[in-house]
């Protein structure tokens, strides 16, 4: 349903009931308090909120969503806003509610292995808390030191750990989460399954649409009793890709498997000095973790697989300081790329490990067609693309070229079986791209699910599943193979 | 043999017409699990064969009257296995039925349960709606994750054609550690064992005796024995009966109930037999105590029973949900099923 601006007396009674809800200072809607909240990690698209909610109470959330359920008006939930796909870009007309405020690990048991943590928690603050146990929380996403539970919750967001220890979606136990009406309901259990439908996947990576979390529990892991790196080189990106599958065909399943392309090796050794192979096409950092004894015969078959399969060269860390040196290239990569030029724009797209040749050919042609470099860094255990155009904001259109050619390399994923977001979400960023990846059939069916839980339409709008009328539009602009998408609707 | 996606199309769509109950039927193999329903058949084991199946992408895509033994056999040729180690029950177990009660073997708390292994599925809706979910890459999150909604949804949602399943590889060996042992000093040491990053990858308790399974190289295991203590056993044979519920505990016309709860929760004060499995977060009850007592009882710990066999008196068999989330099941049923002919009351009497 269309949400309807607010005319000046509503905005004002508006501020002034969540005042009657919230402490004044945790209630912001002057100007130069809501632009920090403008935007998310994706700075490309800014808008203000009409007003920012603080909350710090679970009946403070309760009340401020009941409040927005009567009076109609849109809610954006937004944890630490590293989001990378405009998820929590704010509505002009609605309220931004930050859950920031909820900050405390509730409690930790050691022995079920579980943390109960309110939203607003970092992810790798868990891991420091329960560190002091030998456990430690697995999903882990590059911007772990900042974003929080909750976000990471409703982005089902991963990491590089996710082909052996799994997504978000994975990791978490019990959420509870207050709907749009006010009501606050416990999803999941205390246990490893709960009765009736998994909501808890359901609302996992839901990007803020169908309700707000102000608590959750998730599951830890025991530390692994030793971690081991491998770090190779390959003249040829393709070698480097094959590798990969002979590791896993071998039936080993690396804790963390990544590759990096010429420009990426390049922007992260002259950022950090990883020591990295600078002469090299491709290289492929390995991780091996478990009990001590099979580590050590793995790394040492995955050694061999990796020369026989081309490498021209091979090193295995000596030490824990040597692992964290090849890691620390890797993890610095986006900002090392940053370096390289005024603006990045980081895609996200998931592919079958076996077209990955074929996706970066076409890739390097689009870069030469677009006049825009591009950086490769890849989660390649789990097919997961970063491909990161390098651009200058500043010139004009370049923005909207970069975007256009991120959009071709998302319909490639498609194309070859993929998926146009791996972990970063669809947010406002990938809209149109969802109208390639799912049918009229398919999109309907979200409208329906959405409508089940916000009948009114107020949690996020405009985010996450495009109306068929933008399909429509969009569809207008892409014909694919010749067909166009989407052909029952009428034409705008 | 082979692709009937238009057959069962046409016969959703016929009953959407005539607003006339569907009741979804595989191999058979789970029929008793869960509330008996009345409709006309709707068979799906002919929907069968595998679609796709790549080792080294560690994904297989089969349609869902596709028999479990042979996705498992196809599988064990290549070293792989399924992750969640599913129950068969019989021989006729079909893919399908196996997703849609989401039930999971031994292995379920070491590696995760069948809804954590689907990347992506293909349904019919209540509306004759071809739709497809997710896809075959590990990682996927545009959209809704309708496909591991299906998981467990017992076919009241939508009727699956083809599911596409993560795959792992075999562990180069296993061995069970067996200790004779009071219950509480077991589920102390399956805590412990666990903590201690042993390669566990099972633990059960039945009859004074704790099972404890290590997946890992010859090397691993034999130094994992060597720090846990009992004698170290290969055989299989216990898993399996787990499993498959073929123990004497399951020879029996008692009611069986399927208990789920933390796996540190106390012991239950509660009349009968019990076996516990998945490290102790499920617990086997054979009991003729009254089902509110065992309701209750389960419930005051933060989990939930299912009365999971034997349930002579047709009793709700699944745990009565709380009004707000019972609200959602009725929204969500009505968003796939609005005329509710889709396995309607299999879960609940209005799901």
């Amino acid at each position: 349903m269309q949400i309807k601006p607010l005319s000046n007396d509503e905005k004002k009674s508006l501020i002034r009931r969540l005042q009657l809800i919230l402490p004044r200072e945790a209630v912001l809607h002057l100007n130069e308090d809501l632009t920090p909240y403008e935007c998310d990690g994706l700075s490309a698209y800014r808008n203000l909120p009409l007003v920012v909610a603080l909350p710090d109470s679970i009946e403070q959330v309760q009340a401020i969503l009941k409040l927005c359920f009567e009076l109609e008006v849109p809610v954006v939930a937004r944890g630490a806003g590293t989001g990378l796909s405009g998820g929590a870009l704010p509505h002009s007309d609605g309220v931004l509610l930050s859950l920031a405020k909820f900050k405390d690990i509730l409690n930790i048991d050691p022995v079920q292995r579980t943390a109960v943590v309110q939203p607003g928690v970092r992810n790798l603050a868990i891991s420091e808390a329960v560190d002091q146990f030998g456990l430690y929380y697995a999903p882990d996403p590059s911007s772990q030191i900042a974003c929080t539970i909750g976000g990471n919750i409703a982005e089902n967001s991963g990491g590089v750990h996710c082909l052996k220890y799994g997504l978000t979606v994975h990791n978490i136990q019990q959420l509870k989460m207050v709907t749009m009406q006010g009501e606050i309901v416990t999803l999941g259990g205390t246990g490893l399954d709960a009765p009736g439908f998994d909501l808890l996947a359901l609302m996992t990576g839901s990007e803020g649409m169908l309700g707000v979390f102000v608590e959750a529990t998730v599951k830890l892991l025991p530390k692994p009793q030793i971690a081991k790196a491998i770090l190779a080189a390959f003249d040829d990106v393709v070698k480097a890709g094959a590798a990969v599958g002979d590791i896993i065909s071998a039936g080993i399943i690396p804790a963390g498997l990544e590759m990096m392309d010429k420009l990426a090796i390049k922007a992260a050794e002259e950022f950090v000095h990883a020591g990295y192979p600078l002469d090299a096409e491709a290289i492929l950092l390995c991780e091996l973790d478990g009990c001590d004894m099979e580590v050590a015969e793995h790394i040492e078959r995955v050694k061999t697989l990796l020369e026989e399969g081309g490498a021209t060269e091979v090193r295995v860390a000596k030490d824990d300081h040597e692992r964290m040196t090849f890691w620390k290239g890797r993890k610095a990569a986006f900002p090392a790329v940053g370096r390289l030029s005024p603006d990045y724009y980081c895609m996200d797209g998931t592919i079958p490990r076996k077209h990955l040749p074929q996706v970066l050919k076409t890739m390097a042609e689009l870069s030469a067609e677009y006049n825009l470099p591009v950086a490769n860094v890849f989660h390649a255990g789990d097919g997961n693309l970063h491909p990161l155009i390098l651009y200058d904001a500043n010139i004009p259109g370049e923005l909207e070229r970069t975007e256009e050619f991120g959009g071709k390399i998302l319909q490639l994923c498609v194309e070859v079986g993929g998926s146009i977001t791996g972990e970063h979400g669809v947010g406002v960023e990938k809209i149109n791209q969802m109208c390639i990846q799912f049918q009229t059939g398919e999109l309907t069916q979200f409208h329906a699910i959405k409508k089940a839980f916000d009948g009114k339409g107020l949690l996020n709008p405009g985010k996450a599943v495009p109306t068929l009328h933008r399909c429509a539009e969009f569809g207008a602009m892409h014909v694919h193979n010749g067909e166009l998408s989407h052909p029952e609707l009428e034409r705008f | 043999m082979g692709d009937i996606t238009q057959k069962l199309q046409q016969q959703i769509a016929q009953a959407f017409s005539s607003n006339s109950p569907l009741r979804i039927c595989g191999g058979g193999s789970k029929d008793f699990y869960g509330r008996k329903i009345q409709g006309d058949n709707i068979n799906v084991a002919e929907h069968c064969g595998i679609i796709s199946y790549e080792p080294t992408e560690l994904v297989i895509t089969a349609r869902a009257g596709t028999l479990l033994s042979d996705i498992e056999n196809s599988l064990s040729e290549k070293g792989q296995m399924l992750g969640f180690e599913p129950p068969h029950f019989s021989d006729t177990a079909t893919l399908g039925g196996t997703i849609a009660c989401n039930l999971s073997g031994p292995r379920r708390p070491y590696r995760g349960a069948a809804r954590d292994y689907v990347l992506g599925s293909t349904i019919l809706n209540g509306k004759a709606e071809k739709l497809h979910f997710g896809g075959e890459v590990m990682k996927n999150v545009a959209g809704y994750d309708v496909s591991r909604l299906m998981c467990g949804s017992l076919g009241t949602i939508g009727l699956l054609l083809d599911v596409s399943l993560k795959v792992i590889p075999k562990p180069e060996a296993e061995s069970t550690v067996i200790l004779e042992c009071d219950v509480q000093t077991a589920i102390d040491k399956m805590h412990q064992w666990v903590q201690q990053s042993l390669p566990i990858s099972a633990c059960s308790y039945a009859n004074g005796t704790l099972y404890a399974r290590l997946a890992s190289n010859e090397a691993s295991i034999k130094l994992a024995h060597q720090y846990m203590g009992g004698e170290l056993i290969n055989d299989t044979k216990y898993w399996q009966q787990l499993k498959e519920q073929q123990l004497d505990f399951f020879h029996t016309e008692m009611p069986i109930w399927r208990l789920s709860l933390a796996s540190n929760a106390a012991p239950l004060n509660l009349q009968g037999e019990i076996i516990y499995d998945w490290g102790g977060a499920l617990r086997w009850l054979r009991s003729d105590e009254s089902a509110d007592k065992i309701r209750h009882a389960v419930e005051a710990l933060g989990g939930h029973a299912t009365l999971f066999r034997n349930n002579v008196n047709q009793l709700d068999p699944f745990h009565e949900l709380s009004p707000g989330i019972h609200a959602m099941h009725r929204q969500l049923k009505l968003a796939f099923d609005p005329a509710n002919i889709l396995n309607p009351g299999r879960m609940y009497a209005d799901i």
